[in-house]
């Protein structure tokens, strides 16, 4: 990622074809490590067959069965997809999630952009940056702790502030409404801070002198924003979108220690939904089915990251 | 970054006069100290709730109702710490506001070290043999070997923890550090993609040299290639790190136990322990600060390789 990465890499040209023919002029013999790249592989081919491969031909498959653990699973054709189609919890559960990707996604990126601008046009400084990541840091089961004991109905330090400021006291995660904005704040808070310095990273990659120019052009800081900043991040930008879209889609910690899915379903996101019914209703079948689902959203997402990932580092390695 | 440096000196110094005034005057323009002004704000909305955790760790549970809105407890202690690791009687922490029930974060402290420890270093070195393999060696169907792996960034872990916990179940490793790290310790399709792309920046001319000296492909990794790839090494190993601290639904399901229990999962049941009504809120503002302290250590002493290893991990 452009002049910055370079930090963490030794100087010199980089190789794009390692398998290429040897430098004209020096005679060399023609390698086959055939034998030793097996060495080389082993661990992570057997990683991939074992915990990768098979599970995924594994997870299928038990979509397509009724299995509770204690029985072999029995095969039951695409009972499971048809089950699907009318059960009201699953289509519930993709909309709460959806709703929950818009806000947070929303409101984390919009306040990591204003931030990762803010520093990048004011301050280099790493210690301001490291405070900002200690959020994202932290375990999200510890994130979900303290936000509720921060957004405690009787206690909790968000309601004494607002009602010292007259407002009233609000149940952020007892009240259908108010749990799932209160959930996607709380990641909003666990996230800006990381979001705000990978764009911040993008933004270094600008050249400076564009700023310069600008600026004795007499241009303000909110044209230099939307005329050199907003287009020349763009990349970057789509590519966080979507790594932290495929984040979000999978939210389940927070959840399960704040609201465990309640208020009536408010919560109930896909990736609990899949937990509840493989861990507390051992409906492995069913649960594996709702899986495939999510697998292919997921999937969507990561093809469309793949091919921003190709697309902004086809200058590189 | 150097290069911008350069570019803004060179700049400097051919318009340096009508350079310095937009400077100064910006130095002073409300627009910068509303901009400083929202920097700060944000800072502490960052730093504020984890101040409040600590607050909350020294009140004592009595005190709870009658000082909760004081910026410092009136009567400070550390009862809540001692009695969720473990280093009290449990009359004395149930007379602190304790369920009753065993709690012992010492003991899960040390597990989540344990874990994290293990998948990150094993994990970055498996994918580092791996990766160079895929950026040096020379064997048939390579690329397409590596495209299948990498291929496994499209399965979604939750599609994969059913099948895995099967497995380890049925191998008899649940509630075993060995079932628990299983499936991380080998590879990650993002560590060998992202160590295979540093292995093709590194110069050949220092492994051939090294090949002239008649050393062959396994020693020229570990003696050459290894210790000359710290930098982006300790970088996987941080991510990888961080990434199993945080971890909560693989050892949920297979570490319960006493014996292999983190302190996510500790956290999380610690919770269900205690009363709905009146919930031990000191005692889980304890043990969640003893969550963060490692956290905390990590980020000072390594603030800002952590920092600047976003500037490529970012794609994770």
């Amino acid at each position: 990622m452009g002049a910055h990465t370079a930090v963490a890499r030794p100087p010199g040209p980089a190789r794009p074809d390692p398998g290429g023919a040897p430098a004209s002029g020096r005679p060399r013999r023609r390698r086959d490590d055939r034998r030793v790249a097996w060495l080389f592989l082993a661990p992570a081919l057997v990683g991939f067959a074992l915990f990768y491969a098979y599970p995924t031909v594994r997870g299928v498959y038990y979509s397509l069965t009724d299995y509770n653990l204690l029985a072999a699973p029995d095969f039951t054709g695409a009972e499971n997809y048809r089950d699907l189609v009318s059960d009201e919890q699953f289509w519930n559960a993709l909309k709460v999630t959806g709703y929950y990707v818009v806000v947070n996604i929303g409101s984390q990126t919009v306040l990591g952009l204003l931030l990762a601008t803010l520093m990048h046009r004011l301050t280099r400084s790493v210690a301001l940056r490291a405070m900002l990541l200690l959020p994202w840091l932290v375990p999200n089961v510890t994130v979900g702790l303290l936000w509720l004991w921060l957004l405690d109905t009787n206690l909790g330090f968000v309601n004494h502030l607002l009602n010292a400021l007259g407002m009233g006291t609000t149940g952020f995660f007892s009240s259908p409404d108010w749990a799932m904005p209160s959930i996607a704040a709380v990641n909003t808070w666990a996230y800006t801070g990381y979001t705000a310095l990978l764009l911040y990273a993008g933004m270094l990659q600008i050249p400076q002198h564009l700023y310069e120019s600008a600026s004795l052009d007499g241009a303000g800081e909110f044209r230099m924003f939307t005329r050199i900043t907003l287009p020349l991040l763009r990349p970057v930008l789509a590519l966080v979108l979507v790594v932290s879209m495929i984040g979000s889609f999978q939210i389940f910690d927070t959840i399960a220690v704040t609201t465990r899915g309640g208020p009536v379903g408010a919560t109930r996101v896909i990736y609990y939904y899949i937990y509840e019914q493989a861990f507390t209703y051992f409906h492995m079948g069913y649960a594996s089915a709702v899986a495939v689902m999510l697998a292919l959203i997921l999937g969507v997402l990561t093809a469309v990251q793949m091919r921003l990932l190709r697309a902004s580092r086809s200058d590189l390695a | 970054m150097t290069q911008t440096q350069t570019q803004t000196r060179a700049l400097t110094g051919a318009k340096g006069v009508a350079r310095t005034r937009p400077r100064t005057r910006r130095a002073v323009s409300p627009g910068r100290v509303a901009a400083w002004v929202v920097l700060v704000v944000a800072l502490v909305a960052t730093v504020f709730p984890f101040y409040w955790m600590v607050r909350t760790a020294l009140t004592p549970a009595a005190d709870l109702y009658s000082d909760s809105t004081g910026l410092v407890p009136q009567h400070p202690t550390t009862i809540n710490f001692l009695r969720v690791l473990g280093l009290t009687s449990q009359e004395e922490a149930m007379a602190a506001g304790g369920s009753g029930a065993q709690v012992d974060f010492l003991r899960y402290l040390l597990n989540s070290v344990v874990y994290s420890g293990l998948i990150a270093v094993l994990q970055t070195l498996c994918c580092a043999m791996a990766g160079y393999a895929f950026a040096r060696l020379r064997f048939p169907g390579r690329d397409a070997v590596f495209g299948v792996l990498i291929a496994a960034l499209m399965v979604p872990p939750i599609f994969t923890v059913m099948p895995n916990f099967v497995l380890v179940k049925n191998l008899d490793w649940l509630n075993t550090f060995a079932g628990m790290v299983a499936p991380s310790v080998l590879m990650t399709p993002f560590a060998i993609f992202f160590l295979r792309q540093f292995f093709l920046s590194i110069p050949r001319e220092v492994e051939e040299a090294a090949v002239l000296d008649g050393v062959g492909a396994w020693g020229l990794f570990w003696r050459v290639v290894l210790p000359m790839s710290r930098g982006p090494l300790l970088t996987i190993g941080l991510t990888t790190t961080v990434w199993a601290w945080k971890d909560y639904l693989w050892p949920l399901l297979t570490g319960r136990d006493e014996e292999t229990r983190v302190l996510t999962v500790a956290l999380g049941i610690f919770q269900q322990q205690s009363p709905n009504t009146s919930p031990d809120w000191t005692g889980l503002m304890a043990g969640s600060t003893l969550s963060v302290l490692p956290v905390l250590v990590l980020l000072i002493l390594l603030g800002r390789r952590l920092v600047e290893s976003l500037n490529f991990t970012g794609v994770k």
